[in-house]
């Protein structure tokens, strides 16, 4: 259930090096530090491409895409989407760009306005967007509805968000961040919300819709166990850096970061005897991103921890095969 | 069958909620069954009543209950007959304890987490506050809070600490049984991960038998001695882990099991279509009959539960 990555793919979204950093502020005046939420983050993404983004609470993974999304500037790199370098847009160009990416938020349950039925709440787009008539509207409303399943079409478009179960709220959700058309889809935890039982059902509802339409996606999770479903690529997100980037099966089989070694280890699959064991994990918590360890953020919990390097030098991408990146000393050649 | 060594037995449980639009049938005749250091993990999605049954346990009830009934067995003796005042000097955290759902973000903030840790103790078993803090000092060991944080308010821990502190507080008074309310879904992998190894070196070192409450399925089996899955306010099959997880009986166990997406397998996850019937007007037969693949005639009759060696099933299939 994954794209093939083997052909040539033409670059759609190439970010390098980019930083997003808030002010922190005393009583609203002076700076006195910054949350590095995103801390030097580069990847290219291709026209119908499927990447994941893992990583735990805080670690920046909303901070990223809200950059991605045009919603925050970033403090340093540059971010530019078929070619054109975002920073240098005009209002209108950045309009323009913000209808090329659809956007499904972490919390279907507070993502849509309560007082809105779904018609509306599908339409708001189409009128932002510039669609006058309202025959063309309604007709893609119908379209978009079919496609994420909201059937029968006539059924849902008078419901207000409360009347739907939160799979159903997902699909209104789903089908606004699709109904401009977008040639890229940023969904944030999509399903973390969600019952076990209908999970898969939304996974696999973008799945396909994300191979109709050659979509390129960047899903957003913390559970690993959901994303080879869905994800030719993983990224994998500690304290505000990609750790560990490589095709998705190669990082299941063969991990290189020992960060991303705890995420799997961590990682159950429902089975009995896991009640004998201890599991091997890391201690101690994420660090504060106004104020990270130096060197390799990991390495206040990391067991193979070089002294004198891992706390003193922060570790660049490493590349010890063909496009499996890694940001750790061990794999220093 | 009485049994002198069980722990907990529940008969026919109920709790009904009044509402303006009818009663919700949130525990509809729940039968459970734990011995002594052992886990049960109550398995079911969202608004199937996990919480509710919960409350029913320990009796913490809201004022819009319509009914509650059956039997609690507590070391061989039905306390739902006890008075309020019996239930708190005997039961509640005495015997039985809870961990609620979310209980790291409901700590009271003006309070140093070492007092409220202790005042379980001091409420309940009546130990000085001197007496209560060696208590919670010790507890504080065992689910891995350094001692140095005994003064420490709850805004300056980690979410992972707040929730040992919630948990050292179910256990300070030395309960047989803790309930744990989703005790890690709001936590993050690894911080999850950590706090399953102390609930079962708690199990280990203290003996205390849980009944975990979770819709978290893969996490579940990390504790679990045994497994039942709750659907639309019942108890559908029990059974021991190592039977149900390779094997589950009953089609929605079956469908749940086979909806969870495995890292270390290829199977293709399914999904169960449709949803859950309303806990207001339940169907007379069977509650997953609308969602069944092995629906037939005999469904529309409620089943009863049959046994299958050790193992329960609410399902006509298993006559
Ligand atoms: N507007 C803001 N001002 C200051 N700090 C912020 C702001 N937004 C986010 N942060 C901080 O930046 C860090 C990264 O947050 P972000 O929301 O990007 O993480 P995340 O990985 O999406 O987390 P989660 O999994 O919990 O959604 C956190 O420490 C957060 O508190
Ligand atoms: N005090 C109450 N009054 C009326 N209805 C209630 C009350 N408490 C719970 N309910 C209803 O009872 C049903 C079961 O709720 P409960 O909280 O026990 O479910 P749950 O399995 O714990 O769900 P979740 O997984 O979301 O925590 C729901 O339909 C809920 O809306
Ligand atoms: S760079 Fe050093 S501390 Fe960081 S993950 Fe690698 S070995 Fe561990
Ligand atoms: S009793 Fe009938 S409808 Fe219910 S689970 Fe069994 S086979 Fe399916
Ligand atoms: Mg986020
Ligand atoms: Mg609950």
């Amino acid at each position: 259930m994954s794209t093939r990555i083997d052909e040539p793919v033409e670059t759609l979204l190439s970010i390098q090096n980019l930083h997003v950093w808030y002010e922190l502020r005393r009583l609203g005046f002076n700076v006195i530090g910054h949350v590095k939420a995103v801390n030097g983050v580069s990847f290219e993404l291709g026209k119908g491409e499927t990447v994941a983004v893992v990583g735990e609470s805080g670690c920046g993974k909303s901070s990223l895409m809200k950059t991605i999304l045009g919603l925050n500037i970033p403090t340093d790199g540059e971010l530019s989407f078929e070619g054109k370098n975002l920073a240098k847009l005009n209002d209108a160009g950045l309009r323009d760009y913000r209808f090329e990416i659809g956007y499904v938020q972490q919390d279907p349950y507070g993502a849509l306005p309560p007082f809105m039925n779904v018609e509306q709440i599908l339409e708001e787009p189409l009128i932002i967007s510039g669609v006058t008539n309202k025959t063309e509207r309604l007709e893609r409303i119908r379209k978009i509805m079919a496609e994420v399943k909201l059937h029968p079409v006539n059924d849902f478009l008078h419901k207000y968000p409360h009347m739907l179960s939160g799979g159903q709220q997902q699909r209104v959700v789903i089908a606004r961040a699709m109904v401009l058309e977008p040639k890229m889809i940023v969904a944030d935890e999509p399903v973390s919300m969600l019952d076990a039982s209908v999970r898969v059902e939304i996974l696999k509802l973008m799945h396909t819709l994300q191979e109709q339409h050659h979509l390129s996606v960047i899903y957003i999770t913390h559970d690993l166990s959901t994303v080879k479903y869905f994800s030719a690529r993983i990224f994998v997100m500690y304290a505000g850096s990609l750790v560990e980037k490589a095709e998705t099966r190669r990082l299941l089989e063969y991990p290189l970061h020992p960060y991303t070694h705890a995420l799997l280890a961590a990682t159950s699959d429902p089975n009995a005897a896991n009640a004998e064991t201890y599991k091997s994990v890391p201690p101690g918590e994420p660090p504060s991103l106004a104020d990270p360890p130096k060197g390799c953020r990991f390495h206040p919990r990391c067991s193979k921890a070089l002294a004198g390097l891992c706390d003193v030098k922060e570790p660049p991408d490493f590349e010890p095969e063909p496009g499996h990146f890694v940001a750790c000393w061990l794999y220093e050649s | 069958m009485m049994n002198a060594t069980q722990l907990l037995e529940v008969k026919n449980l109920k709790l009904h909620f009044r509402t303006q639009k009818g009663v919700v049938q949130a525990v509809d005749g729940v039968d459970l069954d734990l011995d002594f250091h052992r886990a049960v993990v109550i398995l079911g999605e969202s608004g199937c009543g996990k919480t509710s049954l919960s409350k029913a346990m320990l009796r913490l009830l809201p004022r819009n209950v319509a009914a509650y009934s059956g039997e609690l067995l507590l070391k061989g003796r039905d306390v739902m007959p006890f008075t309020d005042e019996e239930y708190r000097q005997n039961v509640r955290w005495v015997s039985m304890s809870l961990v609620p759902q979310a209980a790291m973000n409901a700590l009271n903030p003006v309070i140093s987490v070492g007092e409220q840790v202790s005042e379980p103790a001091m409420l309940h078993l009546g130990l000085s506050k001197a007496e209560a803090l060696g208590v919670a000092y010790k507890m504080f060991q065992h689910v891995g809070i350094p001692a140095d944080f005994i003064n420490r308010y709850p805004f300056e821990l980690s979410g992972g600490m707040r929730q040992r502190v919630a948990l050292a507080m179910a256990l300070v008074t030395s309960p047989s049984l803790i309930i744990l309310d989703e005790p890690t879904s709001a936590l993050d992998l690894l911080t999850q991960a950590n706090i399953m190894n102390v609930l079962k070196r708690i199990k280990l070192e203290l003996g205390t038998s849980y009944i975990l409450i979770t819709h978290d399925i893969a996490t579940s089996s990390e504790l679990a001695d045994e497994v039942a899955i709750m659907y639309a306010g019942q108890i559908v099959e029990t059974g021991d882990a190592k039977d149900f997880f390779p094997a589950p009986l009953h089609p929605y166990s079956q469908m749940l099991m086979a909806s969870v997406p495995r890292l270390r397998s290829e199977s293709d996850p399914m999904f169960i279509t449709g949803q859950p019937p309303s806990l207001m007007d339940p169907p007379t037969g069977c509650r997953f009959a609308a969602r069944c693949p092995f629906r037939f005639e005999k469904c529309d009759e409620e089943p009863p539960v049959f046994q299958k060696g050790n193992r329960k099933v609410k399902c006509w299939l298993h006559q």
